[in-house]
């Protein structure tokens, strides 16, 4: 890149730059985001967990949707993984349980965009600590 | 390339550096190269986070999980556990010092909960060697904004709006100096940055030019359009060699993009930056000192008027403003007036870095809106005193402040409030003292320092301070009198009147504010020849209690003097004419026989 000849230059630069950093900016705000966890113990990465975790990171970039994804450890549901559990803002989080690629396709479609739910859901049996 | 999953953000602060922070970032890289995960997981050295009680620190994003004291050698063990299995490292969290519990991510720290980040928002966030990175946290878009959409004047108004102060010490009206700068006619003018971080504790400047460079070249920019200056210097002390090295690669990058040099933006405004080393002297801190230095003069201040804004750097109308108020300006330009004058009191805005230091459970880095309390500010935050001892006083503004006690731990923190209660705001220094600190030794100590850096120019303080500490050395060791009080007050008074700039006229500040609200512990070193901390060594008395010592002998044996006296199984006793008051018996007793008053 040489020399900006405008401040239009600049938004241009910054628009590329953003998407390296917006990782850190979405985990600074972290409530502002659809948040997503991956079960990424043994049995979920043994189930794909790895691969639907690459493919929620990569899907949600290219949809245009706003979202933060981390791994976690075991969830206890490990008849059904890989599972995820998705956050939208300001709701409580669901389990989805046995996601593969066409599941998390689903779920982005139906319940990250319009908050429908799709089968699949496992109740949340335990409550988290703060 | 794919998008990376995770950051590790290591910091590359001066402090977490000493702790070998470079070795852990090597060692991330290949061990995530081992791995293969070097596509999916990105290293990152940021700026100071702050937190320099536990560093060196590695944070992870997006979870936020910060870990603490982290060695080169735990990096083996975050990629396994953390990046791998996704659990995080127990043993790394940081342990909430009262709950004793681990706390799991910085969201829930105690540390950051009260801060508010403007001058160090990208501290611990971006590469500060990336210009990028700035970029995307909006960086130069406020050059952009004043550059294409805003005149000088309104530039000026808008700083002048949002209530800014001058974050170096006195306080004194950002805006208001940019205009009187502007007003003085010149074929060159000069935007200064003073980046002689002088006070003994302070580091709030060296970590915003190695942790957010570009924010204060920005803001130069700024200040020489709306000043009408093409040229900036900024004067930063050769000891700072990070410091000094990010800003080298901020300006070259800053260069290549066009947003420092010729015809930035297309809209022939021209401005570029020089570096000035010195050497490290207090009163060079001191803005006319500052330029003299600049000029290859001695560091030594003249009287004021005229103002540099009037005839500074080599007679050219200059403005010297210091790196914090410089790294509050980007934000201001993009977020408003009304926004910034929002946060802070109603006299002092926006936020404030302090450094703590001293007696406190958290030493590091915070920044907070003007008004927060003394209490918060070192309880909350700073996690309270270290080893659960009482609090006894803070001092603010390094040397040229004064302390503050108890009674004043519920006083908003603001320019004016602490004038008030005796002492200043100065560049944000707060070292705690606790009680087993002495007030006269502590205001020995700051003589000691101010006696050291006074340049010699004029008398009151060339000689007076001298004085004070001589006569301060004097009630240390016990030869002090009622009189000398008096005198050491008088004194103090008459070096603050007439003294020729404020280094001088400030150095007497602890002394006064340390007699003010310790004049019981002034009355006990020269009356009852008794230093209540227990600091002073002369006026220790060392005696072994009979009825506790049981002979054993070793205190004798270790007495490098021969000063203890006794048959075996017998109390002994000390000859205090002998006695050089070492404390080496104390240290060997087992029997805590040995007694110090």
């Amino acid at each position: 890149m040489g020399k900006l000849k405008s401040l239009a230059d600049l938004k241009k630069i910054q628009e590329e730059a953003r998407s390296k950093l917006d990782l850190r900016v979405k985990g600074d705000n972290p409530e502002n985001y659809v948040q997503i966890k991956v079960a990424m113990a043994t049995c979920g990465i043994a189930s794909g967990a790895k691969e639907v975790m690459d493919f929620l990171v990569e899907e949600l970039d290219k949809r245009g949707i706003g979202a933060l994804i981390t791994q976690t450890g075991c969830m206890g549901y490990c008849y059904a993984e890989p599972t995820i559990e998705v956050t939208l803002p300001n709701q409580e989080p669901v389990v989805f349980g046995y996601v593969d690629l066409r599941k998390a396709d689903e779920i982005i479609e139906k319940y990250i965009k319009n908050g429908e739910l799709v089968d699949g859901i496992i109740p949340v049996n335990y409550e988290k600590v703060d | 390339m794919s998008k990376y999953k995770m950051h590790l953000l290591v910091c590359g602060g001066t402090g977490c550096r000493a702790s070998e922070s470079d070795l852990i970032v090597e060692n991330l890289k290949k061990e995530l190269e081992e791995k293969g995960l070097q596509n999916e997981v990105q290293v990152i050295m940021t700026g100071c986070f702050g937190f320099c009680e536990k560093g060196p620190i590695v944070k992870v994003m997006p979870d936020n999980t910060f870990y603490t004291q982290v060695k080169p050698e735990d990096a083996p063990i975050i990629v396994a556990e953390h990046v791998i299995k996704g659990r995080k490292v127990a043993r790394l969290l940081y342990t909430d010092p009262t709950k004793k519990e681990h706390v799991s991510d910085s969201k829930h720290m105690g540390f950051y909960r009260k801060q508010i980040r403007i001058a160090l928002r990208n501290c611990g966030f971006i590469n500060p060697e990336n210009i990028d990175e700035y970029i995307a946290r909006d960086g130069y878009m406020a050059l952009g904004k004043a550059l294409q959409e805003m005149t000088p004047e309104q530039v000026i108004d808008l700083i002048k709006k949002s209530g800014l102060r001058g974050r170096g010490g006195a306080g004194f009206p950002t805006g208001l100096k940019w205009e009187i700068a502007s007003k003085n006619k010149a074929d060159q003018k000069y935007v200064v940055c003073n980046a002689d971080e002088g006070d003994p504790g302070a580091f709030m400047d060296r970590s915003v030019l190695e942790g957010d460079p570009h924010s204060v070249l920005e803001a130069m920019a700024i200040c020489g359009y709306s000043i009408g200056a093409t040229k900036g210097l900024i004067y930063i002390r050769a000891e700072y060699p990070l410091a000094i090295k990010r800003l080298q690669v901020a300006l070259t990058q800053a260069r290549e993009y066009g947003v420092l040099g010729k015809d930035i933006f297309g809209t022939g405004f021209d401005f570029d930056i020089e570096m000035r080393y010195g050497a490290g002297a207090f009163v060079c801190g001191e803005e006319t000192a500052l330029i003299h230095s600049m000029e290859g003069q001695r560091g030594e201040p003249t009287n004021k008027p005229p103002f540099p804004a009037e005839s500074g750097f080599l007679g050219k109308p200059s403005n010297v403003n210091n790196v914090e108020t410089f790294a509050n300006v980007p934000v201001i330009m993009l977020k408003g007036a009304e926004w910034f004058s929002s946060i802070g009191t109603e006299k002092s805005k926006g936020t404030k870095v302090f450094a703590l230091a001293g007696k406190i459970n958290n030493v590091g880095l915070i920044e907070v809106p003007m008004g927060t309390t003394l209490r918060e500010v070192i309880f909350e935050i700073g996690g309270g005193i270290k080893n659960g001892k009482k609090f006894k006083a803070v001092q603010t503004g390094g040397p040229s402040g004064g302390c503050l006690t108890e009674k004043h731990l519920d006083l908003p923190i603001d320019y004016d409030n602490l004038v008030a209660a005796g002492s200043m705001m100065g560049s944000g220094g707060m070292i705690v003292m606790d009680e087993d600190d002495c007030m006269v030794s502590i205001a020995k100590f700051f003589l000691e320092f101010t006696v050291e850096e006074s340049c010699g120019k004029c008398s009151p303080c060339r000689i007076g301070n001298k004085r004070l500490h001589e006569l301060l050395d004097h009630i240390t060791k016990g030869k002090g009198t009622m009189e000398d009080l008096e005198r050491l007050k008088n004194m103090s008074l008459v070096i603050k009147d007439t003294a020729l700039c404020g280094l001088g006229q400030t150095s007497p500040n602890p002394v006064l504010s340390t007699m003010n609200n310790f004049w019981d512990e002034y009355v006990a070193h020269v009356v009852d020849k008794r230093c209540p901390a227990g600091q002073c060594r002369d006026l220790m008395q060392y005696s072994i209690n009979a009825e506790k010592c049981v002979g054993c002998t070793a205190c004798a044996r270790a007495c490098p003097v021969g000063a203890i006296t006794g048959e075996r199984k017998e109390p002994h006793s000390i000859n205090t004419a002998t006695c050089i008051k070492c404390g080496a018996c104390f240290e060997k007793c087992k029997f805590n026989a040995v007694v110090i008053s």
